[in-house]
Order: structure tokens, then C-alpha cells, then sequence
């Protein structure tokens, strides 16, 4: 993997931008360049330390994903069994209970797009409008905002939960859905990204042309906001592909869960009376689960990586 | 994109007067605040409202202003609670942010072989699910079919259980290390990637070694970006439930109803239906988290100014 992944997803426009964001674009590499020679191999070894502690859990998971249940208990946990089972895994994962995990991966996709695509889009306009508007209350909202960012999230799940049933919201996605549609570390990385990446030149041309302030966002400034906007959306994601907590006191209905809550309830019923161990199923379906995260986080690297970067100017 | 150390570029962000004032921004704004009242405000109040009441098997739901609060500070359940995760916020939190530190500064140093691999390997595990996390690493721990038995049968020694009750809270700890190093890591790096290179360069110049330009450039310009990992892992170790929530089904002895004040809050409202303290428990919870990240966040402002 190149040390050097371009940076940026939208150019500078302007000559003030151009000098001022070139530093890591022009000069970064030319440093690199010169550092190339004094790579250290003790630093290297150190590190490698820090890796093989990383990844040990995650290559553990994936080798014993392939084991059947007696194989889990007769092998040795870092090498294989005699029998590569994981693909007869695989299928009983999905087979299992009548098929109720393909039903969990469909709530969660659900909960993600609704969820986490209605937060990214809620906060990509409220972080533009706080970046870019000046209108009465401002201060407000983002004091009240920031203010929440401390506030422990899970500190309020029982008044949530105990709101939502008086409103006969509980036990149905909703109960999923509403929270997760509000971020407000989403809303302050957008505020900060937005501040710089959308030259306020261009909005005042915009406006001198007569285009409305919202087809100026859809149209000009959203491509600029991009790769805040991927780094967003993935930290969304995360946050309702990985969510337990409100699944938990919300939904009783298993036909309702999230893969996470899911997986927790074959694992905790190998503990009940007469409830039947399933250990390769809950390893294998654990896998099943972090995959497609871990695709996502690898393929659009380059996006969140800058994005998070230029996020960070005034962390 | 404006790096931090342009100062010299008027900044971007002080009001000019092309940005009328107007009720225009609300309508951008308007969406997220509607729902955020919903979410976060609301139950904010519902919660202060609920923690007044209480109710009684004989007389149901009657007012009881402070009550509920005074009974928080005599109960040895909850500040036995809070003293578990006050321990593990002394120790967990700095462990992880110094390695998240020095892992941050070894990538940017530029003398890494396969730094990218590295950095992105060291991030994966917050992809991971604390759910998966949990049941992987105490899959793990276990004796049955995890490595502490193969290692313990391998070598004919008895390592003790991870999941002892003594033990347990390093292990979560450990777990939460793993999930979380790689994402400070990046939080911090990303900080490092904005300073303005010239400054190295011009230290360098001035004979700097590098301790002392990690000392006196890469440290300062960490600093806000430090404040704000430590006020998350602060947030997160006193929210502390879906680890031991989940190895509760491995290690049942280790982990009781009240292992973490917000287990404890869970457990009084679906255990034990007691809605009304359970509230109390959580404002206590709140107002205490809140008051050490702003003083975090002070201590933080102060020194870089």
C-alpha cells in the first residue's frame, strides 16, 4: 500500500487555497523522499509488535470460522482441523432457526441506510448551514449541540426507551431508526469540513447568478463536501451496523434484531436450560458480520482518510 | 483544507458581510435540530422529571423531589459501580492513548517499512462490533476452546482465568484497548498530517533532533486533538456496558447486575422495574461524565493557549 495516497478529493480553487493546501500534496513527498533512506528497522519491529497484537483476534476468528463445533474444542485455536468446514458453516449460519440471520443482516442493512444515510444527510446540511449562515439562534444551536457530544449517549436510553413506549414506538424499527439519525460528532466534522472546503466566493457568484441557496448545496457545494461526506457516512455506519445497547432495550422481537444483538442471543443460549450451544454458528456469523464493514473501511480508504484530516484542522 | 499553521491567511471563518444574517442557515439547520429535541433534549427532561417520582407498591407514583437523589449518594451499589470504572478510566485511558500517541508519532515519522499497511491494520478493529469483539476476545480468554486453554494444555502450566472475577476488568479492558488504539491512533495522525512541513524542516535546519521536534512541534499541535480523544475515552469508560453485558453469558460469576453504573441503570429498570431510580442513576452518571470532560476540556484549552 502506497505510503503516498493522494489526499485530497476536490482540487483547491483558489490561489489563497492552492498555497495554503499544497503543503501536503507538493511538499509531503518530497520529504518522504528524502526520509526513504533512514527507515528504521527497530521502529519497524516495534510496530510489528503492535500488529500481530491487532490482528491475532481477527485471524483467529477467520481460522476457527472454518472449524466445527467439536473441531473448536479438539484443535489447537491458531491452526486448522483436519475438516475445512466453513463453508457447511456458512450455510447453517444462514439456515439455521429458519433462516432468521439472513433476516437480522436485513434489519441491520436496514437500520444502516435509513439510519445512518439519514444522519450523514441531516448532519451534512445542518454543518453547512452552521458553516456557512449567519442567522439568529446560531450560538445556540451549536453550544447546545457540542454540549450534547459529552452528554453519555447511553444516559439517556431508559427516558428513551420509556418516551417511545408511551409513544407505541418500541419493538418497531423506529425505535432503531429515530436515534440513530441524529450525530452530533457527524454535525461538528461536517461544520469544520465545510468551513473550508466550499469558498464563500463561489457562493456569492452563485447567489449573484440567482440560484436558490438549496440548488446551490445540491448542485456546487455537495461535491466539494465529498470526502467529508464519506468519512460521515462511514463513521455513521459504524456506529449503527456496531449498535447493541438501544436494539437491547428497545426491540423484544427477534424478528426485529440486528445482527449484533442477534449473534448475542445463540451465544447466550448455549447458558440457558436446555438452549442449544452453537459456538461455530455465533463465530462464524461474528465474521460474517465484521466483513463487509472492513470491505467498506479498505475500498474508500482514500476518501475517509482525507476527510478525516481535513476534519481534524481545528480539533 | 486550510492548514492550522497558515495563520498568516486571514481566516476563512470570521464573518464577513457577504454572509447575511438572515433565517436562511435555520432551514439547513432546522431538519437536525427537530430531531435532535427529539433524541436528546426530551429524554434529557423526561429523565430529570421521571428522577422526582416514585413508585411505591402501596400509594403508586407520588412526588418525591430529592429522594431519589440522596438515595444515589448512600447506595454502595452504584459507587461501587463508579468506583470500577473510575479505575479503569485511570488505567485503561492512559495505556491507550499513549500507544495510540506513539504509534501516531512512529507512521508520521516517515521511517516505518509498510506504514500504510500498518496504519490501516491498527484501525480495523473499530469496524469490529464490541458485540464480536467481546464474544471473539472472550472466546479467546476461555479455557474450554480458547488459546488460555491451548497455551495452559501446550505447556503444561496453569495461566489463571481471564475471566476470574479479579481479572475481569483487565480483560475488558484489554478488549476495549483493541478496539479503540487504532482509532485514536488516527484521530491523532491525522492531526499530525496538517502541520505545515516547512516548520520541520526549519527546525531541522536549526539543528533539531527529532525528540525535540516531537517535543516542541508535534506535541503542541496535538494537543487539541488529544483533549478531544481523552474527553471520548472518558465518555466511554464511564459508559462502560456492552463488554461486560455480553461477557456477563461467558463469565456469570465475574459480573454482577451492577458491574458498571450503566449496567446497574439497566438492570434497575428491566430487572427490576424501577424506572424512576434507574432515571436518577443515569443523571448522576451524566452530570458526573460531564463535569470531568469539561474540566478536560479546560485543562486542555488552557495549555494551548
Amino acid at each position: 500500500m502506497a505510503t503516498t495516497t493522494p489526499r485530497v478529493g476536490h482540487k483547491p480553487r483558489t490561489a489563497r487555497h492552492a498555497s495554503a493546501s499544497s503543503g501536503p500534496l507538493v511538499v509531503r513527498p518530497a520529504r518522504r523522499a528524502s526520509r526513504r533512506k533512514r527507515r528504521s528497522a527497530t521502529l519497524t519491529a516495534l510496530t510489528v509488535i503492535m500488529l500481530v497484537y491487532t490482528l491475532l483476534p481477527l485471524a483467529w476468528l477467520a481460522i476457527n470460522a472454518t472449524k466445527t463445533q467439536k473441531g473448536l474444542f479438539d484443535s489447537f485455536g491458531l491452526w486448522l482441523d483436519g475438516d475445512f468446514a466453513l463453508f457447511g458453516n456458512i450455510a447453517d449460519t444462514f439456515s439455521y432457526n429458519d433462516g432468521i440471520f439472513t433476516r437480522w443482516l436485513l434489519n441491520t442493512v436496514l437500520y444502516v441506510v435509513v439510519g445512518a444515510g439519514g444522519a450523514t444527510f441531516l448532519a451534512t446540511l445542518a454543518g453547512y448551514g452552521l458553516a456557512k449562515f449567519d442567522f439568529p439562534g446560531k450560538k445556540a444551536v451549536f453550544a447546545t449541540v457540542i454540549g450534547a457530544v459529552a452528554v453519555p449517549g447511553t444516559a439517556l436510553a431508559v427516558p428513551t426507551f420509556l418516551m417511545f413506549s408511551e409513544m407505541g414506538l418500541t419493538n418497531t424499527p423506529w425505535a432503531i431508526i429515530i436515534p440513530s439519525l441524529v450525530s452530533p460528532f457527524g454535525l461538528y466534522l461536517m461544520w469544520t469540513f465545510a468551513t473550508d472546503a466550499v469558498p464563500k466566493e463561489i457562493l456569492e457568484s452563485a447567489r449573484v447568478d440567482g440560484a436558490g441557496e438549496f440548488r446551490t448545496f445540491f448542485r456546487i457545494s455537495m461535491p466539494m463536501l465529498a470526502p467529508g461526506i464519506v468519512t460521515v457516512l462511514l463513521f455513521n455506519v459504524v456506529a449503527t451496523w456496531n449498535n447493541y445497547f438501544l436494539p437491547l432495550i428497545m426491540l423484544k422481537d427477534p424478528d426485529w434484531y440486528p445482527l449484533t444483538l442477534g449473534l448475542n442471543s445463540w451465544n447466550a443460549q448455549a447458558s440457558t436450560v436446555g438452549g442449544e450451544a452453537v459456538f461455530n454458528l455465533v463465530i462464524t456469523g461474528s465474521l460474517l458480520t465484521i466483513v463487509p464493514l472492513i470491505v467498506a473501511f479498505l475500498l474508500l480508504q482514500r476518501y475517509w482518510q482525507s476527510g478525516l484530516s481535513a476534519g481534524s484542522v481545528k480539533g | 483544507m486550510v492548514a492550522a499553521p497558515q495563520a498568516g491567511v486571514p481566516g476563512a471563518r470570521r464573518p464577513s458581510a457577504s454572509r447575511r444574517r438572515s433565517w436562511v442557515g435555520w432551514r439547513f439547520v432546522g431538519p437536525f435540530v427537530a430531531v435532535f429535541a427529539l433524541v436528546f433534549l426530551a429524554p434529557i427532561g423526561y429523565s430529570i422529571y421521571l428522577s422526582l417520582f416514585r413508585t411505591q407498591l402501596i400509594g403508586g407514583t407520588a412526588f418525591v423531589g430529592a429522594d431519589n437523589y440522596t438515595e444515589v449518594l448512600g447506595d454502595a451499589q452504584f459507587w461501587s459501580a463508579f468506583g470500577r470504572v473510575a479505575v479503569f478510566l485511570a488505567v485503561q485511558v492512559p495505556i491507550m492513548l499513549l500507544l495510540a500517541l506513539l504509534l501516531a508519532l512512529a507512521i508520521d515519522s516517515g521511517r516505518l517499512y509498510g506504514a500504510g499497511f500498518f496504519r490501516i491494520s491498527v484501525f480495523l478493529p473499530y469496524a469490529v462490533p464490541a458485540v464480536v469483539a467481546t464474544l471473539m476476545w472472550g472466546f479467546m480468554y476461555g479455557t474450554r476452546f480458547g488459546l488460555v486453554g491451548n497455551i495452559n494444555e501446550a505447556f503444561g502450566i496453569s495461566l489463571r482465568d481471564p475471566l476470574s472475577p479479579d481479572l475481569v476488568l483487565a480483560s475488558i479492558g484489554n478488549i476495549v484497548t483493541w478496539q479503540f488504539v487504532g482509532y485514536n491512533m488516527l484521530i491523532l495522525y491525522s492531526a499530525l498530517r496538517v502541520v505545515d512541513p516547512a516548520l520541520y524542516e526549519a527546525a531541522e535546519m536549526d539543528g533539531a533532533g527529532q525528540l525535540r521536534i516531537i517535543w516542541a512541534i508535534k506535541l503542541p499541535a496535538l494537543r487539541g486533538a488529544l483533549s478531544i480523544a481523552t474527553i471520548f475515552s472518558i465518555i466511554g469508560s464511564f459508559q462502560l456496558f456492552n463488554e461486560p453485558s455480553v461477557l456477563k453469558s461467558l463469565a456469570p460469576n465475574a459480573i454482577t447486575s451492577y458491574f458498571t453504573p450503566n449496567l446497574y441503570a439497566y438492570s434497575l429498570s428491566f430487572a427490576g422495574q424501577k424506572f424512576n431510580y434507574s432515571a436518577t442513576v443515569a443523571i448522576v452518571m451524566g452530570v458526573i461524565t460531564m463535569i470531568i470532560a469539561y474540566a478536560v476540556q479546560l485543562r486542555g484549552l488552557r495549555k494551548e493557549s
